[in-house]
């Protein structure tokens, strides 16, 4: 476990503007974010967020408008892309369709003028670890959208990039497929050491992949941390939206402090930590996470919550309830909820900091 | 992309250099000077002599008659007015022709859909002049079709039907030429169509005119505009069927303008038609370019 | 192996493929005509009397035609590879240059040489190399075809562009390769089939053109039309007619040639 963190990749008050006049995009505005080294790094977040111009900029397709980008300490955005030692795996594989495998594998090590044994060495190496060996003969357009993926990630991992920047590679895959590749992704990254910056818009690849994650809307970073901390915590209600299932319920502050509490517009009170700026009275978006929340059924008739929906997730089920018009969902295990149906009357539990109190 | 440290303009500019330099040079050049020459005097041994004159335009429409006054010469205009109607007239039969067949391909295999198309496609990169020819051995005293008559006796004995040297020998010509640059337009945006919507159509439609009317006629409309610019833009501009099948008695613009630079020697005159030839393209493309984008606002405003 | 049975959709119009046989028919029956022609024995074109070689024959000892032949190569052979390079270096601005002020201007000039009708263009050729006195015989003529080759050979070669997936120059430029070596192998390898392709097209155009030629050639520089012209106006002669056959021969050839190559491509 190393305790010195050394940065890989440090983005300095970037900002990214494509066009001119009236008719120019802002991609990034003024973002900062630094990479560390041995690090599987996700830029999450939806499409046209900004997360493949920011790739783009470290890899060297794209000049930067404003700010800096610094590869292991040294300035990068000066150099051209083939002086930059860090590779692409592309979204579409990019693999060179009159090359075979192999060819393409060694193409990055041959423009690096190696010696032929040292290329022939390092090629079948990369092919032996993504386990395209003995398709080395093949030409692109005979391989599998997995294959291709293998071959356009060795072809990356060939050169020994100090970084390697990977651009939404599972999306053409389908779903069995692509959790496959994600253990193996990971896997790879903690057996070769590569730096990995890897972007996708699906938050679950995320979660499971990632060491850290860069939460990005609208050209603006809205959350950098570890994907509990994410999760846990998310900073507005975009990621809270973002990652995960959510409930954002409105409310009032009606005690301050750590240890306040809320009135909920669906009618409960819930005990939780009121942050400094809000006082009592005014209104506040609470954020909790559905399996958070315990249900049972309720003894009284007079119960202001009731299941409006019931759906059956295999080991869990998703539960729609509403109270007073606000519909909240709540997620439980199959066997707590086993004799509950449509109709019953509901009383709603909200453990202890479970909860909180968030910004937009 | 903006690679880091490439200078673009500097590449553009190179790269489009020798397109400019060619075209800017040699097409933009000569038209400009055939602009000129439009507007000089006319030279009796060919060529012209540099001083300004409308005397090239004017011949369009006024001669000068012994007693120097201009008369309204009607001769040319009706040249005009001949390369007109036979442009729209070889148009039309195109399209009569042209559109059945342009929809039989478009509902084929794509196997047999590309070799149909390809087959329509040669004739346009053969020899033009050698095609019309060929209406020669058709049409032509002792040709094909007279003989055939001679043959099964329809002729009498020093009859002859005389298809040559006639507008409609001319006509023939020119829908022969042009042919395959109606249908391919026509079948391009017949091929977009879905088959569905024919399927829903027939559903909502009891006759096969109703198919037509309501849907394969709209649709292809973009393909029939498209196909009868290609064809009446040439037409109108045509030297080859005029000249070998009207046998230079019946003058089409593009007989005229070529005369004047080999038999009449009048520089100016030929270059004012020419210039004039030019304004009509012009317009028709312009034209063409509006109808374009108003069918795309409809398209997309509905 | 079942039968297929005919379904009578209600959009297959009938007598539709009849027309398209006689639209067929329309199309190719002259080309047929004059090739049939070609083989008459007779000395009158129109007359048939028999199935004979001679006209063929007497082309071999026809020095004129022979000239005219080889010029309308030489003109090919040096145009169109010209077109073709100007084409190429367009296309690749063009289609990958990204967005700059000129680009629909010079896109507009590409295509201007198909737009202006061909015996404007070839007026204007002759009047303007009379007027600078540029008298270089066939180079007028290769000067002249140039210009329009220039579109036939650009449009194929701008669709493979197109169709190229541009992400391989990055790769390759992400491989460690400069922008010549990215261009020399992952470019112009992939390129060199549309590439082909536009000369392939160039070629016939200009093997075929006449009429810029006839206005613009001076007298030592006549091209295999423009002599079959000359021919033609003196009245209908066997000879013609055989030389007409293999000039489409020729053409046709190649443009199948052409037609096949591309269906095999396939990357």
């Amino acid at each position: 476990m190393n305790d010195k963190k050394v940065n890989a990749i440090e983005i300095k008050n970037v900002t990214k503007i494509y066009g001119a006049g009236s008719s120019s995009v802002k991609a990034l505005k003024n973002a900062n974010l630094t990479i560390y080294d041995n690090e599987f790094f996700t830029l999450l977040g939806p499409s046209g967020c900004g997360k493949t111009t920011l790739l783009r900029l470290i890899a060297g397709f794209e000049d930067i408008t404003e700010g800096n980008i610094k590869l292991f300490s040294e300035e990068i955005i000066s150099l051209p892309p083939n002086k930059r030692p860090v590779n692409t795996v592309f979204q579409h594989y990019a693999l060179f369709p009159h090359l075979n495998v192999y060819e393409n594998v060694a193409f990055g090590l041959k423009r690096l003028n190696k010696d032929n044994t040292e290329i022939e060495k390092r090629t079948n190496e990369v092919l032996e670890l993504v386990q395209m060996k003995d398709l080395s003969n093949r030409k692109p357009n005979q391989l599998s959208g997995g294959q291709q993926q293998r071959v356009a990630l060795a072809r990356a991992l060939s050169p020994q990039p100090k970084v390697l920047l990977l651009d939404e590679p599972l999306s053409s895959l389908d779903l069995k497929l692509r959790q496959a590749m994600r253990v193996e992704l990971k896997t790879l990254q903690r057996e070769t050491g590569i730096t990995f910056v890897f972007v996708t818009h699906d938050q679950e690849e995320a979660l499971t992949m990632s060491d850290r994650i860069a939460v990005i809307k609208d050209g603006e970073i809205q959350q950098i941390g570890r994907p509990e901390d994410i999760y846990e915590n998310p900073s507005n209600q975009f990621v809270a939206n973002f990652i995960g299932e959510v409930n954002l319920l409105s409310g009032v502050c009606l005690m301050e402090g750590e240890n306040g509490s809320c009135k909920l517009d669906a009618g409960h009170d819930i005990s939780l930590s009121i942050p400094r700026n809000v006082k009592k009275g005014d209104a506040v978006t609470v954020f909790i996470r559905p399996e958070r929340i315990r249900i049972n059924k309720s003894l009284s008739a007079k119960s202001l919550t009731s299941i409006s929906g019931f759906t059956y997730l295999g080991n869990a089920a998703h539960i729609e309830l509403i109270s007073n018009k606000q519909i909240i969902n709540a997620t439980l295990p199959i066997d707590k909820v086993k004799n509950f149906k449509k109709g019953d009357l509901i009383e709603i539990e909200f453990p202890k900091d479970n909860a909180q109190v968030i910004n937009k | 992309m903006n690679i880091q440290g490439e200078n673009k303009t500097q590449n553009r500019v190179l790269g489009l250099l020798p397109l400019w330099s060619v075209i800017g040079i040699f097409m933009i050049g000569p038209l400009l000077v055939m602009a000129a020459v439009s507007l000089m005097e006319s030279n009796v041994y060919g060529g012209v002599h540099f001083k300004f004159s409308l005397n090239g335009y004017r011949q369009i429409l006024f001669d000068t008659n012994l007693f120097g006054e201009r008369e309204f010469n009607p001769a040319y205009i009706i040249i005009i007015g001949r390369s007109f109607i036979l442009a729209i007239s070889a148009t039309i039969l195109s399209l009569i022709i042209g559109f059945p067949a342009a929809y039989f391909i478009s509902r084929q295999s794509n196997k047999v859909k590309n070799i149909l198309i390809f087959l329509v496609t040669i004739p346009f990169w053969t020899n033009l002049l050698i095609r019309t020819f060929a209406w020669i051995i058709i049409l032509g005293k002792g040709g094909v079709i007279e003989s055939s008559f001679n043959f099964l006796g329809l002729l009498d004995d020093e009859g002859s039907l005389n298809l040559m040297y006639t507008n409609s020998a001319i006509l023939i010509g020119l829908v022969y030429s042009y042919l395959p640059l109606m249908v391919l337009p026509i079948y391009a945006s017949m091929e977009k169509m879905d088959m569905r919507l024919l399927e829903a159509a027939a559903d909502l439609y009891s006759s096969r005119i109703g198919l037509i009317r309501k849907i394969i006629l709209p649709l292809s409309m973009p393909g029939i505009i498209g196909g009868s610019i290609l064809v009446f833009v040439p037409c109108l501009g045509a030297f080859i069927a005029p000249d070998l099948l009207g046998g230079g008695k019946k003058l089409l613009l593009g007989s005229l303008i070529q005369f004047q630079f080999s038999y009449a020697r009048n520089w100016p005159f030929g270059a004012a038609v020419a210039m004039f030839l030019l304004s009509l393209v012009i317009l028709v493309l312009f034209f063409n370019a509006h109808i374009n984008k108003r069918h795309r606002e409809y398209e997309i405003h509905g | 192996m079942g039968k297929k049975s005919k379904f009578r959709h209600v959009w297959d119009f009938p007598g539709f493929s009849g027309w398209t046989a006689i639209f067929f028919g329309f199309l190719y029956i002259p080309i047929f005509v004059l090739v049939c022609y070609s083989f008459n024995s007779s000395k009158f074109a129109m007359i048939w009397t028999g199935f004979s070689f001679r006209w063929y024959a007497k082309l071999f000892s026809n020095d004129d035609i022979q000239n005219a032949a080889l010029n309308s190569l030489i003109v090919a052979f040096t145009a169109a590879p010209i077109a073709t390079i100007i084409a190429t270096f367009s296309a690749l601005v063009l289609v990958r240059g990204g967005d700059f002020r000129a680009k629909e201007l010079s896109n507009g000039l590409i295509t201007l040489p198909l737009m202006v009708p061909e015996i404007v263009t070839a007026v204007a050729t002759l009047i303007f190399f009379a007027s600078l006195g540029i008298n270089l015989g066939l180079i007028n003529v290769i000067i002249a075809h140039t210009v329009f080759c220039i579109p036939f050979a650009y449009m194929p070669i701008r669709a493979a562009l197109e169709a190229m997936d541009p992400n391989l120059e990055l790769a390759a430029r992400d491989l460690y390769s400069d922008k010549t070596s990215a261009f020399r192998t992952i470019t112009l390898p992939l390129l060199t089939p549309g590439i082909l392709s536009g000369f392939m097209l160039a070629f016939v155009i200009s093997i075929d053109d006449f009429i810029i030629t006839l206005m613009v050639a001076g007298g030592g520089s006549t091209t295999l039309p423009v002599y079959i012209y000359s021919m033609v106006k003196m009245g209908v002669s066997p000879e013609v007619n055989a030389v007409s056959s293999l000039m489409l021969s020729f053409s046709i050839l190649i443009v199948t040639f052409y037609w096949l190559f591309n269906r095999k491509i396939n990357y």
